[in-house]
């Protein structure tokens, strides 16, 4: 036992020592936090637009006003020509043209029907599409405040309520999200290179020689990271409550406990990388380029799931972090207990016990 | 020069001999590019609706059956009760419900209104957003048929309308896959670039093999360039590769612009990734630090870049970090060139910005990076 103690607190001292490393480990929650709280967001904002007004009358000044007061959009007053749509598109300059023909009022007055040309830069369709709408949604606006003179009969008033999350934060969607991402990565990151240092320094010899039992020299490697991720943890969670006014529903212990599980799955995977290579760089390699982009992606919070092709639905399953995501948002957001994630749950309990298995499994005791 | 080429054979040969580390550079790369656009799609289908009925009447049906063609919405169950629908949210089997109160159908013709009332699990507030609204929409497409129905025709022509006619240009199809390739391969350049480069210098440093070429007549300068030209190559071929073999073969992107201005604007933007893994490396005494500073930034990069949420709706504070961001400004080109085919005048002020950074990186590690310790 002492010797084990020993051992664990050399892997402290490695840690501890290296201040660029725990620059990235505390860090880069801290910034990420930060940029899904306050930066980054899947609502279309302020996004530049230019009107041809051909008509320069009542109507269009009246629908250009609206546009004008939407958050969404900002009119670029320079172009007033429709032949400069195109180079403005190709500058990159907007991402949407409204056009106004001449004659638009009076249309509308007297033939009771005019048109409106709308033209998106749709090479990012979500943008597009989305801005495409909120004109609609104006121009039916303006429309109800024509016909308010005349009143409408049978009328169906659909009534929305926004469970969980009633003013649309993006915030309360990406905490999860961030928490899966930087307690998976981190960890992976950190223990993967643990071994396959001391492997190519040649330091392991001397550990292996040494009295302990070698699988608790793996054990100590992943200690002191168990030991920093619950650290990073209640930053994190406390970032999130007082900063970004998140919702804490449910049991924080049980939230402890599904952290932790997270965690030792992801320990365990960096340990398996570890032990499956010879160099550092390849490690390193397999846990940033292999794994950054799935993860981000197949946790689900950037993407919906459930959209993606259906051999993807499956491949999202392997990774953990999309379980651990719906389980912060079961206990954070809905407050759920226990018996709501219990199957999710046992997914990660099974992963972590696979993953360290096999990881045993393939830690050599003795070099070639 | 002749110091260079050798330096240039031994990177090579470095790089070539170990066979766990081409697949690293060559074969995930790919892999990624071919997969990841497909799980990238913002489109919102088949959003799972649970409907309480308490009218049962010959409009609830209708109104049901209308939601369950519309493509968007699945059918995942229909009861009675508020409160076991609800559980469903809970459950994530469902997004939202809509619950249709009793006496539906008799209130609409004889109080002329009648409420609906939609619950939205607004956890993720896009797809709430965007399923509230389809519903809406439906609802009001209903409405206006049973008016229809119940009103002769003439009496309700009278209202003005304005019809909104609109074109997407450049992408008519709206297919999200071939706005993400161009900013997922940038993605991937970048980290080919910038991570191998760091790492690669560290690890001599670490090896103790830069001693070795410290005490040789090898300068500055060619030790420098002996290492970014090969990864500034390996950039290049991973680029090429992944925009006409991938871009073209898996999802039919043909660049509408000029290839050749692209390439010039990547062989920029690889020496400026480049000049920042060997800043980085100048930085680092282990490849442990090395890959946590990379990472650190790396993440920061993708996630200011635009790649998946748009800049403009960003505060203005953050609007400066993605300012800084170099990888912003090539996914910028990228999508301007490849999908609008943009020319050098639009992005004359791209190129200005990226001499800047290369300038800005290289020289920074050039100066910082020491032969003797």
């Amino acid at each position: 036992m002492k010797q084990f103690l020993a051992f664990i607190r050399k892997e402290f001292y490695h840690v501890f020592r290296d201040s660029k490393t725990l620059l990235m480990l505390f860090g880069l929650p801290i910034i990420q936090i930060l940029l899904f709280g306050f930066a980054l967001t899947n609502e279309i904002k302020n996004s530049k637009i230019i009107v041809c007004d051909y008509a320069k009358d009542a109507a269009s000044q009246r629908i250009i006003n609206q546009i004008e007061a939407s958050k969404s959009f900002e009119i670029e007053k320079s172009l007033l020509s429709h032949n400069q749509i195109e180079d403005a598109f190709k500058s990159g300059k907007i991402k949407l043209a409204v056009v106004f023909p001449a004659n638009f009022n009076d249309d509308l007055m007297h033939l009771n029907k005019s048109k409106l040309q709308v033209i998106a830069d749709a090479s990012d369709p979500n943008t597009a599409t989305t801005l495409t709408n909120y004109i609609n949604l104006i121009v039916s606006d303006y429309q109800r405040e024509l016909m308010r003179t005349n009143k409408i009969p049978y009328q169906i008033i659909p009534e929305i309520r926004m469970l969980y999350n009633p003013e649309l934060k993006g915030a309360t969607n990406f905490v999860p999200g961030v928490m899966a991402l930087v307690l998976l990565l981190v960890c992976v990151l950190m223990t993967s290179v643990s071994i396959v240092r001391e492997k190519e320094k040649g330091t392991m010899e001397v550990l292996l020689v040494s009295p302990i039992n070698p699988f608790l020299v793996i054990i100590a490697k992943a200690l002191p990271y168990f030991f920093l991720s619950i650290i990073n943890l209640t930053v994190i969670l406390l970032m999130s409550y007082f900063l970004l006014d998140m919702p804490f529903n449910g049991s924080v212990l049980l939230l402890y406990f599904e952290s932790s599980l997270l965690i030792l799955a992801a320990l365990s995977l960096g340990l398996l990388i570890s032990n499956s290579t010879d160099s550092q760089q390849i490690a390193m390699l397999i846990s940033l380029m292999g794994m950054l982009i799935p993860t981000l992606l197949f946790t689900g919070f950037l993407f919906p799931i459930e959209n993606m092709p259906l051999p993807l639905q499956v491949i999202a399953n392997i990774v953990p972090s999309k379980w651990y995501y719906i389980i912060v948002k079961s206990i954070m957001i809905k407050g759920l207990g226990i018996k709501a994630i219990w199957k999710e749950t046992l997914v990660l309990v099974g992963m972590t016990v696979f993953l360290l298995l096999v990881s045993l499994k393939k830690f050599k005791i003795r070099l070639e | 020069m002749n110091i260079l080429k050798f330096l240039l054979q031994k990177e090579f040969k470095q790089i070539f001999r170990d066979k766990s580390l081409l697949p690293m550079i060559f074969i995930v790369p790919i892999l990624q590019l071919i997969v990841m656009p497909l799980a990238a799609d913002f489109e919102i289908k088949n959003i799972n609706i649970s409907i309480v009925d308490h009218d049962h009447s010959s409009y609830s049906q209708t109104l049901i059956s209308k939601i369950t063609a519309s493509g968007y919405f699945r059918l995942n169950d229909y009861g009675n009760s508020y409160s076991s629908a609800l559980q469903q949210i809970e459950l994530d089997k469902s997004d939202l419900i809509l619950e249709i109160p009793q006496d539906f159908e008799k209130n609409l013709i004889r109080e002329n209104k009648q409420k609906l009332f939609i619950a939205v699990n607004a956890i993720n507030g896009t797809k709430a957003n965007l399923g509230g609204a389809y519903l809406s929409n439906i609802i009001i497409n209903f409405n206006k048929e049973i008016r229809n129905k119940l009103i002769p025709a003439q009496k309700f022509s009278s209202a003005p309308t304005i019809e909104v006619v609109s074109s997407n240009w450049y992408n008519p199809y709206l297919n999200y896959a071939i706005f993400m390739v161009p900013g997922i391969l940038v993605t991937l350049v970048t980290m080919v670039g910038a991570y191998m480069c760091a790492l690669n210098i560290v690890k001599e440093k670490e090896v103790g093999t830069i001693e070795q070429i410290n005490v040789t007549p090898i300068k500055k300068y060619h030790f420098i360039l002996g290492k970014l030209i090969p990864f500034w190559l390996i950039g290049m071929f991973v680029f090429t590769i992944g925009l006409f073999l991938v871009g073209r073969l898996f999802y039919g992107i043909i660049p509408v612009g000029s290839v050749f201005l692209l390439y010039v604007f990547l062989a920029l933007f690889l020496v400026a990734v480049l000049g920042l893994g060997l800043l980085i490396s100048t930085y680092s005494e282990t490849q442990q630090q090395a890959m946590s500073v990379a990472f650190f930034f790396m993440m920061i990069f993708m996630l200011m870049s635009g790649l998946f949420t748009s800049i403009d709706s960003m505060p203005s504070w953050a609007k400066i970090i993605a300012k800084c961001n170099p990888v912003t400004y090539f996914i910028e080109v990228m999508r301007m060139v490849v999908l609008k085919g943009s020319g050098l005048n639009d992005i004359k002020y791209h190129f200005l910005v990226m001499i800047g950074f290369a300038l800005f990186f290289n020289v920074w590690a050039v100066i910082n990076y020491k032969k003797t310790n």
